[in-house]
């Protein structure tokens, strides 16, 4: 039984029957929709005329493989001692294996005076509302440099909407983010009309009828038709505490993705791990490759697999013509190395101080950089030390660095 | 049945690599194998429309630069999340130093 029907308890379900397992899986999720892909809502879903939802399997995939899924429905308690789960509808489903996949939610602006006009976005649901006011002539004011708020800025422009966005640290994309790349994406940004106010903290929020007003710190005041909040996002984790398992930034997992509860797996953005490519460091990771890997994963060892996690941390966004990808964490490194690629494309090579890569951050037109991206991602995984020139001259190919 | 055309010379092409080849309006990928062997397949990933020249070849498998699908470019079978839809391959020949693909 998995509770989450998002990417990551999608793709379990899914993989469970690929694996051939012959016994019920139940999939309840608490939204409406099938299991959908929501990296598009800020990007290409919002950006389109009629957004539609990106489906991770049809009804009928769903219906061939066996897998129930219960939607709008929401898992309101475990009973670990009867191995059983309460829903909101009051009724019970047994399990012999139970996987939380129960994502995040965005972190709540903990200012007073939020009405109607000042919203998140996590669920397609939230994406179409936002989609509703996004046009030529109205004014978005987002709150939060971050990715979601950066690619939904980038959508309102291709709309046509005036965009501000506001963030309180003394650059947009502060975290994970290195400032050369954050500064190409800031400048991209500036170049398509918005306007990027950083360092400035937010003293009220007056949101009365159709328009909201935001006061900044030092007092200026910014009107918009929509505020969109975009401030990070927290792990569901409230049924697992209730049920007593351990939380430390999100549920806690081993490298197996099992919690103390042999019988009880978290994977996706609920759970944190111990990751093996940083000698076990405990991280929570917010994307959706290691939504889709972790729940193939789990569902792998509730088969009893038992293998343990060994993927290395990957990470996209697009705005405008641009893409970023980072593999690995780049706090992790000391010491950065710069390779530039065709067309104003760029690598930035984190290396640790044992001179062991651990990430590579890029950005540029298009796929430009995926290729070596995918291939620095391998190096990270075989604790590779390439040797800084080669990783900084584009004469010398990362496939060979791999052989070597 | 249609016509073999000419898509590249044998040369332009790396050993395990691939190239976008396009043709009447079309896109296609060719691919070399680490054993000297040439295949095609169509241009574009099954999952959003990508182009699979910039991804990555390894071995039999052609990765998507985007999100990382991955395809086995000698039978066109999807090989991993996200993609589920097979790629649809095309017969490729060498004459003479070039590379033929019959655009079915
Ligand atoms: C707008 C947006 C853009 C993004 N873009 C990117 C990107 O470009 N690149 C990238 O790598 N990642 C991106 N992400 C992140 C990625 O989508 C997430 O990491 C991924 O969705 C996590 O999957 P998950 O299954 O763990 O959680 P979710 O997808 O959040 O799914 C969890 C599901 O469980 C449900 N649920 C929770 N509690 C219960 C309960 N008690 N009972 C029943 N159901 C419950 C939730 O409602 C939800 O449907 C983006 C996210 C958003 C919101
Ligand atoms: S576009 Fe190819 S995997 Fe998504």
């Amino acid at each position: 039984m998995i509770i989450g029907a998002g990417e990551c308890g999608g793709r379990a379900a899914l993989t469970l029957r690929d694996l051939g397992f012959e016994g019920p899986v139940t999939l309840i999720g608490d939204e409406p929709h099938l299991p959908y892909e929501r990296p598009p809502l800020s990007k290409e879903a919002m950006a389109s005329e009629a957004p539609v939802i990106k489906a991770i399997a049809s009804e009928e995939f769903l219906a061939e493989r066996s897998i129930r899924h219960i939607h709008s429905i929401r898992a309101v308690a475990i009973d670990r001692a009867a191995r059983a789960v309460q829903l909101s509808d009051g009724s019970s489903v047994p399990y012999d294996k139970l996987l939380l996949a129960t994502g995040s939610v965005p972190r709540k602006l903990p200012l007073p005076g939020l009405g109607g006009r000042c919203v998140y976005l996590r669920t397609f649901n939230d994406a179409l509302a936002i989609r509703a006011h996004l046009s030529a002539g109205n004014r978005v004011a987002i709150i939060g440099g971050g990715f979601i708020g950066l690619e939904l800025a980038a959508s309102a422009r291709k709309l046509g909407a005036a965009v501000t966005v506001i963030e309180a640290q003394p650059r947009i994309l502060m975290r994970g983010v290195p400032a050369e790349i954050a500064e190409v994406i800031h400048e991209a940004h500036e170049a398509e009309g918005v306007s990027i106010r950083t360092g400035q903290g937010i003293a009220a929020i007056a949101d009365k009828g159709a328009k909201v007003t935001i006061t900044l710190a030092d007092g200026q005041n910014i009107m918009a038709d929509l505020a969109v909040i975009g401030i990070g996002a927290v792990p569901v984790a409230a049924l697992a505490a209730e049920a007593g398992l351990a939380i430390d930034n999100g549920i806690a997992v081993d490298e197996h993705l099992r919690t103390a509860d042999p019988d009880i797996f978290a994977a996706g953005d609920c759970c944190s791990f111990p990751l093996a490519v940083y000698g076990g460091r405990r991280v929570r990771l917010e994307a959706w490759r290691n939504a889709q890997e972790q729940g193939a994963l789990a569902a792998r060892n509730m088969l009893g697999a038992d293998e343990a996690h060994a993927a290395v941390p990957w990470f996209w966004s697009d705005q405008y013509g641009l893409t970023l990808q980072i593999a690995g964490l780049s706090d992790e490194g000391r010491s950065v190395v710069r390779r530039d690629l065709d067309d104003s494309a760029f690598i930035l090579f984190h290396l640790a101080e044992n001179g062991r890569l651990v990430a590579a951050s890029g950005i540029g037109p298009g796929n430009a950089v995926a290729r070596d991206i995918r291939l620095a991602e391998m190096l990270i995984a075989k604790r590779a030390t390439p040797s800084p020139e080669a990783l900084g001259s584009q004469a010398v190919k990362l496939k060979s660095l791999l052989a070597a | 049945m249609s016509d073999w055309v000419e898509a590249c010379a044998a040369g332009d092409i790396d050993e395990e690599d691939v190239m976008r080849f396009d043709h009447a309006g079309r896109t296609f990928a060719i691919y070399r194998s680490p054993d000297d062997e040439y295949f095609a397949t169509d241009g574009l990933c099954t999952h959003e429309k990508v182009h699979l020249a910039d991804g990555l070849v390894m071995d039999d498998i052609i990765e998507c630069p985007k999100h990382n699908g991955r395809f086995n470019y000698k039978t066109g079978d999807a090989r991993g999340a996200p993609v589920c839809v097979n790629l649809k391959t095309y017969p490729v020949k060498v004459d003479a130093g070039k590379v033929l693909i019959q655009v079915g």
